[in-house]
């Protein structure tokens, strides 16, 4: 797969992923609407007297024509969507701690601009922000919700363990996520599993406390008529999709980045034309172990390496591509390294070690 | 049967305007590659007399190493006036010569480990490094732009709509001088 090709690729998906988040929220509103509209109609064809006289409000009053809960839900996806299109890079920065850095000040920071100058001109992009986040394992990402425009952040000890060349190798690799607009999708998949956990976490406070109040005798209703089966199955589906959706967005996040990092590994090497500094950092950050605390679950995939040590980072197979977020260190080392022989070899300098 | 041809000729038109559009896009990402390149050798050649001035002091009996890198920025600076893409051989030639001269320099500086400690010293070599590299990356950058842009303009059919597009090959930034690729590899390393 060639750069313009994995761009187009990239760029449709990141299109899909906002469609298909709002068409999920207008499933569950109008689901929803469809169903208590469904339920109520049961309830004034079969019980036409008792049910009037005991419930004061009565069926009739229950009964909703306009579908206000699926149009409630329906802008508040799109709202979500705009708000996190607009903020989203900040989100991610802030939840991590970053603090931007402005005006360079000690050696280290000075020749970390420069390495990220390099970098940037070699890729052809426009020169990231560049932010720093205090912890002691060395870690980066990119984020950035707009094609381009990209935010870099590094660890303090990142900055501390590595040399310039293998600096240059690392942000080569971040710069490759910029080129191929990984940065925008992955950044809006951050975005969006962060909303739907947290409308999920919302979702079941709301759900427990109605259960108190009148949850009881909603669903006594219900199976007190059985109804039509149809109504049972989209009703099952439903509460399905509201139960798993913060699951789904979680898989589809570890999914999302397990090739893209070969990927920009390859690019990195590319533009340094250094295959093997890249490697001797991945090597460094990989011996470092301590899980990277700054950085939370939610922004695991946009790093160079996985922040929380997961085991399952270091497996190949189906299991790992349903739930490591980066493919095994081991395996990118090696591919580094064939590509630094090759390079070697092709100039005539080859000496086996 | 008018239909049949009138869809033909509609098709023929779209691919040449996509033709055209394709080689003037490339043609402004040569331009701007270039532009990359230019905005560097400026710093570099303003970073020049900085480190000159640093390191002269010091080294009174380096006289010839220190003139022929103010001569080599001389010409430079007078040759990367009024770059383009079709003549940028003689820009890249006098920019060899420097890059050499730079680099004597700084293997001299390397060997004077006073000089090297001053504050002043140590921040120039890592802007003198830095930019460096990015000279390097930027014309790494403007080769493949432009290799591609050459290449799109001899590719059939491309190449019936070159004329049109007023696409001329672009001249790729090499490294002629022998001299440069055997200058000593300077190694600086931040002390950790």
């Amino acid at each position: 797969m060639n750069l313009f090709e994995q761009q187009a690729s990239n760029r449709r998906k990141s299109r899909w992923l906002l469609v298909g988040f709002v068409l999920f929220f207008a499933w569950l509103g109008f689901g929803g609407d469809y169903i208590a509209w469904e339920l109520t109609r049961a309830d004034t064809t079969a019980a036409p007297g008792t049910a009037v006289a005991t419930s004061p409000s009565g069926p009739a009053g229950y009964r909703h024509t306009l579908p206000w809960f699926g149009i409630m839900l329906t802008l508040v996806a799109v709202g979500t969507v705009t708000y996190i299109r607009r903020t989203g890079a900040s989100k991610v920065l802030w939840s991590t701690g970053a603090r931007e850095l402005d005006i360079a000040r000690t050696d280290s920071e000075r020749q970390l601009v420069n390495v990220v100058e390099e970098m940037a001109i070699a890729a052809g992009v426009p020169r990231p922000k560049i932010y720093i986040i205090d912890d002691a394992d060395p870690n980066a990402f990119v984020t950035g919700t707009e094609p381009l425009k990209s935010h870099l952040a590094v660890t303090t000890g990142l900055i501390d363990m590595l040399d310039r060349d293998e600096l240059q190798g690392v942000i080569g690799h971040e710069m490759g996520h910029v080129k191929n607009l990984d940065m925008q999708l992955m950044t809006l998949v951050a975005g969006l599993a962060g909303a739907i956990a947290l409308m999920a976490d919302g979702t079941g406070r709301l759900l427990r406390s109605g259960a108190r109040v009148g949850g009881g005798r909603k669903l006594g209703g219900g199976s007190k008529k059985g109804g039509n089966p149809l109504i049972l199955v989209i009703l099952v589906v439903w509460l399905l999709s509201w139960l798993l959706a913060p699951l789904i967005t979680r898989m589809l996040s570890m999914a999302i980045s397990r090739k893209r990092e070969y990927l920009a590994d390859a690019m990195g090497a590319q533009f340094t034309r250094n295959p093997m500094s890249l490697a001797s950092a991945l090597e460094k950050i990989e011996r470092a172990g301590a899980p990277t605390r700054a950085i939370k679950g939610g922004v695991a995939h946009l790093c160079i390496a996985d922040p929380l040590e997961r085991r399952v980072s270091e497996r190949e197979g189906k299991l790992a591509d349903l739930f490591a977020t980066h493919p095994p260190m081991a395996l990118r080392v090696s591919r580094l390294k064939a590509m630094a022989y090759r390079t070697m070899k092709a100039e005539g300098n080859f000496t086996p070690v | 049967m008018m239909i049949l041809f009138l869809i033909v000729v509609a098709a023929i038109v779209a691919w040449f305007i996509s033709a055209y559009n394709g080689l003037v896009a490339l043609r402004n990402q040569t331009w701007n590659a270039l532009k990359q390149i230019d905005v560097q050798l400026k710093r570099r050649h303003d970073l020049i007399p900085n480190l000159v001035q640093a390191v002269q002091g010091a080294m009174d009996f380096e006289k010839d190493t220190l003139s022929a890198v103010i001569n080599a920025r001389n010409t430079a600076v007078k040759a990367a006036a009024g770059m383009d893409p079709s003549h940028v051989a003689a820009t890249a030639a006098a920019e060899a010569q420097l890059s050499g001269a730079l680099g004597r320099l700084l293997a001299v500086v390397e060997a004077y480990p006073d000089l090297k400690a001053t504050a002043n010293v140590g921040q120039l070599q890592e802007e003198l490094t830095s930019t460096e590299n990015k000279v390097g990356f930027a014309r790494q950058l403007y080769n493949d732009t432009a290799t591609t842009y050459n290449t799109k303009q001899q590719q059939f059919p491309t190449n019936l709509v070159t004329g049109f597009a007023k696409a001329t090959p672009a001249e790729l930034w090499e490294i002629e001088d022998v001299a440069e690729r055997a200058v000593p590899k300077v190694e600086f390393r931040r002390n950790a």
